[in-house]
């Protein structure tokens, strides 16, 4: 595989996003009111006395929306991405170039892995330049950086995102509508909503242990879902049966 | 040379042979029209040929390289260009843009892109439109610009589906002369095509197409094997000596209807003179003589109904 063909499919994808707004505020409506909105809260909860005690583990559940965040904001880019191409009827003159199967996903999935991780990576700094602003008095320490939210950055929200990722390509496989294809594929994050969740019922912790072993579960689903991505998006797959 | 070659390709989906046992070749330079209705396996054969879905049997070659061998699959690509049916841009980018980035994909150095984007745009006349979106074009504009596309990286073989299809008639007419004038340029062409008057100008042969490959020839030639050669010879009157005259001199065939008389003839230049001295000697008055040529159209309903 060659990956400057993929880098020229996914460069001719980030100039198509430029063009289409709606795609732009996709990925950025949730990483913006995660990053700006929560730390404020938590500037918020810092000045009430009861309240100290719990914000290192709300900071860290809260740290965990980016996890969320990776695997929503390629949604949009994703199901845009391929049905975009459906609905023009680009797929046949893109397949009848040289470039491999292999070349055409690695160029689709880097043109929704790069913005959304990057918006991620950017929302995170923000939150954390914030949180640590508004906590460093309550708490007499910088709460960030710590291990958990390296876990998360470095290791959670790409496996995430990855997942998203391929998700959203078999679903786009399925469907002819962009809007659908979105809200199909958007059901990604449930399992990691419940996480969450679960987490702010204190079900379970995030602790540097449990992390580990969600990053791990993350991966091997990340493998199963690559070998199903790659058996769909076969060249003679997307022309006869992709509806 | 042969550019393409192809023996028995069939293709099945499943239970449905959507193209059985097709057998021809396209020599190099030479302009192949492929005709059928609609279903008849058309666009199916030009996938297989530009190695977009596989084959179920068969073989196929381009220029040598072997159809459903993965290693000849890329070079196979590289050298041909596709106009599909659905011309399919990007409708957000500029014509400039969507060449640029087939020309990439094309692996075309940059320079030689940049001039060849400049060639062709200005061939098509869309030069001073080249940063507008597509999505502003008109279909005839959109598939001057896949026409452009499919050229970026000099191929030397060029598939065409449908080319005018959907076109107006002055449009389809600037899309016919552009496919003359790479006729010239000597690129060798495959075009599928329901246009039968389209395919007479332009095509050096034509094959007729319906899952199975019924004929293929020159347009003349299929006329002429379809319906044999046939003379038409007006009389002012024709009474029962004239047709005794007629029949006299055996036609393959022949036939009456008011007062004209239609002969199926194997020579026709050798044997018009003789019918006509016979009519004439026995007293019919001669209004005209002619050829019938009943057309590609004719000739092509002929063929498919006779398939029915």
């Amino acid at each position: 595989m060659r990956l400057s063909k993929a880098w020229i499919i996914a460069s001719k994808d980030f100039k198509t996003f430029t063009k289409r707004k709606n795609i732009l505020y996709t990925l950025l409506y949730f990483e913006g009111g995660v990053s700006i909105g929560l730390p404020f809260l938590i500037r918020y909860l810092s000045t009430k006395a009861n309240s100290v005690a719990a914000l290192p583990q709300l900071i860290d559940a809260f740290s965990f929306l980016y996890v969320i965040g990776a695997a929503l904001a390629p949604v949009g880019i994703a199901s845009y991405s391929l049905i975009g191409e459906k609905v023009q009827k680009s797929l046949e003159p893109l397949l009848a170039t040289p470039t491999t199967d292999e070349e055409i996903l690695a160029g689709k999935s880097i043109a929704a892995f790069l913005p959304a991780m990057g918006v991620t990576f950017l929302g995170a700094l923000i939150f954390m330049v914030l949180v640590d602003l508004f906590t460093h008095n309550v708490l007499n320490s910088l709460y960030f950086p710590n291990w958990n939210i390296v876990i998360i950055l470095f290791i959670q929200a790409p496996l995430a995102c990855l997942l998203s990722v391929g998700y959203n390509v078999l679903v786009s496989s399925r469907m002819n509508d962009v809007r659908s294809a979105q809200q199909l594929g958007s059901l990604i994050i449930l399992p990691l909503g419940a996480v969450y969740l679960m987490s702010e019922l204190k079900v379970m912790s995030l602790t540097t242990g449990n992390m580990w072993i969600m990053a791990a579960i993350l991966l091997v689903v990340d493998g199963i879902l690559f070998y199903l991505v790659k058996a769909t998006f076969r060249r003679e797959e997307i022309l006869t049966k992709w509806k | 040379m042969n550019m393409i070659e192809v023996k028995n390709l069939t293709k099945k989906f499943g239970e449905i042979t959507a193209v059985d046992a097709l057998t021809f070749s396209v020599a190099q330079g030479e302009v192949f029209g492929l005709l059928g209705p609609n279903g008849a396996g058309k666009t199916t054969a030009i996938r297989m040929l530009c190695c977009l879905i596989s084959k179920t049997s068969g073989e196929a070659r381009i220029a040598g390289y072997q159809i459903g061998n993965n290693s000849d699959s890329l070079a196979i690509r590289k050298m041909i260009g596709l106009v599909p049916g659905n011309i399919g841009l990007y409708e957000e980018l500029s014509a400039y843009e969507n060449l640029d980035y087939y020309g990439k994909l094309y692996e075309c150095p940059e320079a030689d892109r940049k001039e060849k984007i400049e060639y062709y745009l200005k061939m098509m006349d869309l030069w001073e439109k080249r940063d507008l979106p597509v999505s502003d074009f008109s279909k005839g504009m959109t598939q001057k610009v896949g026409i452009a596309r499919a050229l970026i990286h000099n191929p030397k073989l060029l598939f065409f589906d449908e080319p005018t299809a959907n076109l107006d008639p002055e449009s389809a007419r600037v899309v016919r002369e552009i496919i003359l004038t790479l006729k010239k340029e000597g690129k060798t062409i495959f075009i599928n095509t329901h246009n039968l008057d389209e395919a007479q100008r332009i095509c050096d042969r034509i094959g007729i197409l319906k899952t199975k490959l019924l004929t293929v020839n020159t347009p003349e030639q299929l006329e002429k094997t379809t319906w044999g050669s046939r003379t038409v010879i007006q009389v002012e009157e024709i009474n029962d000596s004239i047709l005794a005259a007629v029949k006299k001199l055996a036609p393959q065939d022949f036939g009456v209807e008011e007062n004209r008389i239609t002969l199926t003839l194997s020579d026709p230049q050798k044997e018009n003179p003789d019918f006509v001295q016979a009519i004439v000697s026995a007293g019919g008055r001669i209004q005209y003589v002619t050829q019938l040529n009943p057309g590609l159209e004719e000739t092509y309903l002929k063929v498919i109904q006779e398939t029915k």
